[in-house]
């Protein structure tokens, strides 16, 4: 089936859908991963967006229950060189396209991807709109851009989860204050995560560390956490702009000095806010798993996995109280921070990796270590 | 951390001649290497045999050995040259043993060489089957049960524990030679022998099969401060079983998910890190149950390999440069990424295309030899195709192969319709060269995907994709050029199809298709290979051609040349021809001219995207060369430099209106075309060999009868003397015009006199259309009716008379005149009677250019290249011949140990991959230099056995006699033992095979004898001297098969007594 893809500059791509019939609005982004999709699809970060993969075969391995990201699909819509329909893996479980009918996704083949992935890296990233119903193109730039778009839009509260819930065999387990813990783990530390899109992969390694984890939504604020008293507090990632979710950055604010906080990708965007700081949007962002970044504190170069489309300016941060730990060795971006008298250090990418290389694996033993030397000074 | 400043002179070992497994990627890696340290300040130092290298162009390192890569050999280089450090991981597994001996024998502490990239402990953890599998455990990683065994016994024993079949592995050896598949206890016993001898450490793995698990790679690099990243994923389609140089791969990785993905990352930079390797990249290769994921570890490799070449070519990382600067103290983090300029070398590449490689076999050479592919490789070279999906990239690697397909079927060649189902089914569960074409057979016919993947084990995801090609071909037979619209036409295009292929389904023409194409706007468009997938901007001009929207490549103001090069390698075209091409370009670059490169050999320099201004990775057929042509708009092509490969195009591209330069397609005819070239030898008054042209079996029985055998045949237009045989009766040419293609066939069959005993003579010219200069005269060692590229030769001529010196120089100058040569042109002539004949003239570059400029310094395939584009010889101030005081000679190298139960005797046809030089000041030691860089260890006592056909007595008889003065002990068989006994050369007898026992197979293989000569008319006359031949070659007993080598050896023997090999750098002689 036809269909139209209209960036709001009145770029018009020509494709064909894979998953049927469908509409969706929304920011044009690219992703250079070359494989996990079904991570990428399920990554609340991408909230909004509708993402093109700039690997051109997708589809090949079909998609597993074990390789969900959180319950959902997220993008508005996935565009695709060639789309591969019968899938080769053990894990297969299911076809990609029938996963994205099943949550209302459109997806879409059969265009110059690598020519659209050019134009977004020419202009920046642009609002779009992806139609196999509407194929009047006049009408589908207009429509592009009439969307009021992603800028100072609180999206998390779009992602977050309703109620709280725990971690335990692999699975989320309603609960709260700590009621859901994973058997046979001892004296584990309690971390309070803040949902504000969290990925699964960042509760099954902080779980895999010995780390009781009690998801709340974004909303809950800072007495009800230190109440639970946990050993730490955890800021995940999350879509859309850090400037929308002013609620978390102070209830963030407050945390900060009375509990150790790990931070990653909107989570530590939300403490360059919380320290004083600023955010701007990126031309068109980081996504995708070969960034390279160095980790200041001791020369490493790791490769990284990257989502993000805002970031932190390091001009604005106060360099006295906050230390750059991590740079983008590509444009020189900030990557990681860490506060010079508060336990609180954060990353803008995703050491939790799904999809992408796991060398930063180490940030949440760092973590661990910051809960359990704080838990030290207490006692 | 900055370039070490403690080091200033580095050692880099190359890879020797062309054999299998070892191929040009190796010069690619190494000219890479030397030009990077070169860059950084440091004074490099190269040892490496073989002289069609780019690496040991006189420019490249500051001094330059090409001498015999052996431990001796570079004990004296680095006693001269007192280098600081050596890198002994660019040259392959060859520089990686050479190194280790050079340690484990105390040179390395001697003369305080430090090793760089690997110590030697490492690339023995690397290497030895036991220390590696020690190695994993303590990573946690599994790798399949097995048994390191040093006797035949214990591997008897360990195949009954591990349970049949098993793979045999031996230690220490190149591209899996020695190894192979033993599906029961007498193939075990069989290859365990045959293992333990080949393996420098006599030892083997038997180890249990995986055979039907997937099989990938994953090329890593580590620097100084462990920052570790992979460059390339690989995928072979081709199940575990099937060697990786000869499977059928695909980059990147194509069905694993990302969980496995990083798995299998996480296990490739544990192995890195586990072995021990400091700097630069190594290649893991994996084995993945396709039933349940479980991850095994097969092998690692401490060093640049034939996949690290493909990695680069594939993502536009250049692993090798990248590995040098690593080497010498540089971390990833302070290499700039060339491509992109503004990133670093510390990323990961990813891509947004799909890579396919067919390796290519040459079956054909070896008919005895059986097409079976297994754990020992048996390709000799490889293509490479980029396509924006698996289908377009398969077609392009199909038609880019150049064996005459144009594409996954669909042309109308190689047909198995007449296929027996269980016939089929065997072709697909053998695998094999020809099984791509059982494929396509079982998909034709509709046999079910499972069905196929229960028979190949080949990945269901790959046979899907083929599914869906061969679905399309149905469906476009089925529309037919009626139907043929503007839809169905571009998706074809992206599915890969070609003109041809489109041509043949529809019943029309490829000229009928490119206009119905051009016409409806359908032309590829190029896309850059940037290795980034488009995220950042690049500068570097490296494009592939697909069906899509917007095109990246743009044609520039600048006056520009467009080098055709010569595909993948195969024997009788291959690195000698990309040597050209590569120099071509440099020269085009030296004279401010646009380079423009096409080919689509992964291995070469030429591919390097360093080498050209512009790289198009593409097929070499008329379709892909046009479509080139037509967005380019080149002043001037160049198809005189990359073999037969651009040759056979240069009609069409002519006869399309394209320009090209140099010698003119009409004059190529007139030497190629056999009536036109009577005529004009004739008009020179130079004589030839009495031949004809024939097309039909009666013409040629009619014309051998009339010159009279013996007589050479042969089919036209064709290069390594393809197919020729030498005939000694009506018989012989009823079997040559029996087989396939030879009568009735549109190219004609070349049937000559074969003069017996003539020297032939190779000579290499350029010429600017008016003023001829000689480049060099080869006089050649074995007598003509052996292909000159299997013949050793020597520079300059050592014995012909100076009287026909000057009569080759005046006739290779009369013609080069005549035929308006613009350019190179290579002249064989056979010398008997001192009567001189013309055999062969081509107006191109020739085999033999790289070693001519070797040993003469005169670069002429860039000189010719300057002529070519209009400038006169005087102009660049060639204006007289060089003549050279030391020997340069040539020695080829063969790659029988690689296939069961092929003889070893030289004939027309040529069977050599590779060559070697060897250089000196005597002529004697230059031909003991050149048999040592072939592998040969001459012997310097001991038993010597003779067995020489009646004509070739005479010939050996004072070389018999100077080796008893020698002190060697002579054996021969009967008749030549009665010649040389009447002739007072003492001599024992021993039984022919058929003679009753002990013979002479029994002396072999009690290791009685140290040298074998045996000489034996026409092909497999007698399986005794067959048996002799073979039996030498397994026992790695040095043989010769001609009475003239002989003669040159002992020459070289007699030289050795006097006095020692000395090594000097290339730069002393010229």
């Amino acid at each position: 089936m036809k269909a139209l893809i209209a960036l709001e500059d009145g770029t018009i791509f020509e494709g064909e859908s894979f998953t049927g019939r469908g509409e969706a609005v929304g920011e044009m982004v690219f992703n250079t991963s070359m494989s996990g999709y079904q991570e990428i699809l399920t990554d609340p970060s991408y909230t909004g967006q509708i993402v093109t993969m700039t690997y051109p075969l997708i589809g090949n391995y079909g998609v597993n229950s074990d390789d969900m990201e959180s319950v959902a699909v997220h993008p508005k819509a996935f565009l695709v060189k060639e789309y591969n329909a019968v899938p080769s893996n053990f894990r297969s479980e299911e076809t990609l396209a029938h996963f994205l009918s099943r949550y209302g996704v459109l997806g879409v083949e059969g265009f110059d991807t690598r020519a659209l992935v050019r134009h977004i890296r020419t202009v920046g990233a642009l609002k779009a709109i992806v139609s196999t119903e509407d194929l009047d193109r006049d009408s589908l730039v207009a429509r592009a851009k009439a969307w009021d778009g992603l800028l100072g839009v609180d999206m998390v509260q779009q992602v977050t989860c309703d109620q709280p819930y725990g971690w335990a065999d692999n699975r989320p387990v309603p609960g709260t204050n700590f009621s859901t813990a994973q058997a046979g783990m001892r004296n584990p530390l309690k971390v309070v995560a803040l949902d504000c899109g969290i990925k699964f992969n960042q509760l099954r390694i902080m779980t895999e560390k010995g780390c009781q984890v009690q998801v709340v939504p974004a909303s809950a604020d800072a007495e009800t956490i230190l109440a639970m008293a946990p050993d730490g507090v955890f800021l995940s990632n999350g879509p859309g702009d850090p400037a929308g979710v002013q609620g978390v950055v102070a209830t963030v604010r407050t945390l900060l000095g009375k509990v150790p906080v790990f931070g990653i990708c909107l989570g530590h965007q939300i403490l360059g806010l919380a320290y004083g700081g600023s955010t701007y949007k990126l031309k068109f962002g980081h996504r995708g798993g070969n960034q390279p970044v160095k980790d200041l504190t001791t020369g490493h170069v790791e490769i990284t996995s990257q989502n993000h489309g805002f970031t932190v300016d390091l001009d604005s941060l106060d360099k006295d109280a906050i230390e750059l730990t991590h740079i983008n060795l590509n444009d020189g971006s900030l990557e990681g921070m860490r506060h010079r008298f508060f336990p609180a250090f954060s990353v803008q990418y995703h050491p939790e990796h799904a999809p992408g290389p796991h060398d930063s694996l180490y940030l949440f033993d760092r973590f661990v270590e910051m809960m359990r030397s704080e838990m030290k000074k207490r006692n | 951390m900055p370039k070490r400043t403690d080091i200033h002179k580095i050692l880099i070992i190359g890879s020797g001649p062309i054999i299998i497994s070892q191929a040009c990627e190796f010069d690619y890696s190494g000219a890479q290497a030397v030009k990077a340290l070169k860059e950084e300040g440091y004074e490099v130092v190269l040892i490496n045999s073989n002289p069609a290298t780019i690496m040991t162009d006189p420019e490249l390192a500051d001094r330059t050995y090409i001498e015999p890569i052996t431990l001796e050999m570079i004990t004296k280089v680095i006693e001269k040259e007192r280098p600081d450090a050596l890198l002994p991981t660019l040259g392959g597994q060859t520089a990686l043993n050479v190194a280790i001996k050079l340690a484990e024998s105390g040179v390395l502490d001697k003369y305080k060489v430090e090793m760089l990239a690997a110590k030697v402990d490492v690339i023995k953890k690397a290497e030895g089957r036991e220390a590696f599998r020690a190695a994993m455990k303590v990573i946690g990683l599994k790798v399949p049960e097995s048994a390191i065994v040093h006797t035949l016994e214990d591997a008897m024993a360990a195949g009954d524990v591990i349970g049949f079949p098993v793979i045999v592995r031996p230690s220490f050896t190149l591209g899996g030679t020695g190894g192979g598949v033993a599906y029961n206890r007498q193939e075990l016993e069989a290859l365990s022998s045959s293992g333990l001898d080949l393996s420098m450490t006599t030892e083997i793995m038997v180890e249990r099969s995986l055979l039907g698990w997937k099989e990938f790679e994953l090329e890593v690099m580590r620097d100084c401060k462990d920052n570790v990243v992979i460059i390339c994923s690989i995928e072979n389609m081709d199940a575990m079983g099937v060697h990786t140089g000869d499977s059928i791969t695909v980059a990147p990785a194509q069905t694993l998910t990302d969980r496995e993905y990083q798995e299998m990352r996480d296990a490739a930079i544990a192995i890195i890190r586990e072995i021990g390797v400091e700097t630069g990249g190594s290649n893991v290769q994996f084995a993945v149950n396709p039933q349940d994921g479980e991850l095994m570890i097969i092998e690692m490799n401490p060093r640049v390999s034939r996949s690290s070449a493909l990695a680069s070519k594939a993502t536009g990382f250049p692993i090798a440069k990248i590995a040098a600067k690593l080497a010498v103290g540089f971390t990833l983090d302070e290499l700039k990424n060339d491509i992109t300029r503004e990133t670093y070398a510390a990323f990961e590449p990813t891509i947004d295309y799909c890579v396919v490689k067919i390796p290519r076999f040459t079956f054909e050479k070896f008919p005895e030899a059986e097409d079976v592919l297994s754990t020992a490789m048996k390709s000799v070279g490889e293509t490479m195709a980029i396509g924006r999906t698996f289908k377009e990239a398969f077609q392009k690697a199909m038609r880019s192969l150049e064996t005459g397909r144009a594409g996954f079927g669909a042309d109308g060649k190689e047909r198995l319709d007449h296929l027996e189902l269980f016939e089929l089914e065997s072709g697909l569960r053998v695998p094999s060269s020809k099984r791509v074409c059982y494929l396509h057979e079982a998909l034709r016919r509709g046999m079910a995907v499972e069905k196929i993947f229960e028979l190949t084990q080949i990945d269901p995801w790959f046979l899907r994709n083929l599914e869906q090609i061969v679905a399309m071909e149905l469906e476009i037979r089925q529309q037919g050029m009626s139907g043929l619209g503007s839809s169905l036409l571009r998706k074809s295009k992206q599915y890969g199809f070609s003109d041809q292929q489109l041509a043949f389904l529809t019943g029309t023409s490829r000229d009928e298709i490119r206009v119905l194409r051009k016409k409806q706007g359908i032309v590829p468009v190029y896309k850059l290979v940037d290795t980034c997938a488009a995220e950042f901007e690049s500068y570097t001009p490296y494009y592939y051609s697909t069906y899509e929207q917007e095109n990246e490549a743009s044609r520039s103001e600048k006056k520009k040349v467009m080098i055709l090069g010569g595909g993948p390698n195969r024997i009788g075209q291959g690195i000698e021809f990309d040597y050209c091409c590569v120099h071509a370009a440099f020269a085009l670059g030296e004279i401010g001219v646009e380079s423009i490169m096409v080919n689509s050999n992964p291995e070469t320099v030429s591919t390097d995207y360093d080498t050209s201004d512009k790289l198009y990775f593409e097929p070499l057929t008329l379709e892909d060369v046009l479509n080139i042509i037509d967005l380019e708009q080149p002043d001037g092509v160049i198809v005189q430099f990359g073999g037969q490969t651009p040759l056979n195009l240069a009609v069409a591209l002519a006869d399309a209106g394209v320009p090209i330069i140099g010698t003119s397609p009409d004059s190529i005819d007139r030497a190629e075309d056999r009536k036109r070239f009577q005529q004009f030898l004739q008009k020179l008054h130079l004589r030839q060999p009495k031949n004809d042209t024939v097309y039909t079996l009666e013409e040629a029985l009619g014309a051998a009868a009339q010159i009279g055998y013996p007589v050479v045949v042969r089919p036209s237009y064709v290069l390594g003397g393809r197919d020729m045989r030498i005939v000694y009766s009506d018989r012989g040419i009823r079997e040559f015009m029996a087989k396939p293609g030879m009568a009735g066939n549109k190219h004609p069959v070349l049937i000559d006199k074969f003069l017996e005993d003539a020297i032939e003579v190779d000579v290499d010219a350029i010429c600017d259309g008016k003023k001829t200069i000689i480049g060099g005269i080869m006089e050649h060692i074995e007598e003509a009716g052996i292909h000159s590229g299997d013949s050793s030769c020597v520079l300059p001529p050592h014995t012909l008379s100076v009287r026909l010196i000057e009569e080759i120089k005046q006739a290779t100058r009369a013609m080069a005149e005549e035929l308006g040569v613009i350019g190179l042109m290579n002249v064989q002539y056979a010398v008997k009677a001192e009567e001189l004949y013309i055999l062969e003239v081509n107006p191109r570059a020739s085999r033999t250019v790289p070693f001519v400029s070797k040993a003469t310094g005169v670069p002429l395939a860039k000189l010719a290249t300057k002529v070519m584009m209009g400038m006169t010889l005087e102009q660049l101030g060639l204006t007289t011949e060089v003549t050279i005081k030391h020997w340069a000679v040539k020695e080829a190298v063969f790659p029988f140990d690689r296939f069961k139960n092929v003889d070893t005797l030289l004939g027309p046809e040529m069977k050599s991959t590779g060559e070697v030089m060897g250089v000196d000041d005597n002529l004697g030691l230059a031909l003991a230099k050149a048999q040592l860089a072939a592998g040969v260890t001459l012997p310097t006592s001991g038993t010597v056995f003779i067995s020489v056909r009646d004509g070739d007595k005479e010939g050996i008889l004072e070389a018999a006699r100077q080796l008893v003065e020698m002190n060697f002990s002579l054996l021969a068989t009967r008749g030549t033992a009665n010649y040389l006994q009447q002739n007072g050369v003492a001599c024992d007898q021993v039984n022919k095979i058929s003679e009753g026992r002990p013979h002479i197979l029994d002396k072999l293989r009690d290791r009685q004898v140290a040298w074998v000569v045996n000489t034996s008319m026409g092909r497999r006359t007698t399986e005794d001297s067959y048996l002799i031949r073979r039996a030498a070659l397994e026992l790695h007993i040095p043989y010769t098969t001609t009475s003239s080598g002989a003669v040159s050896v002992v020459m070289a023997m007699q030289a050795l007594r006097v006095s020692d090999l000395e090594v000097q750098p290339i730069q002393y002689f010229t």
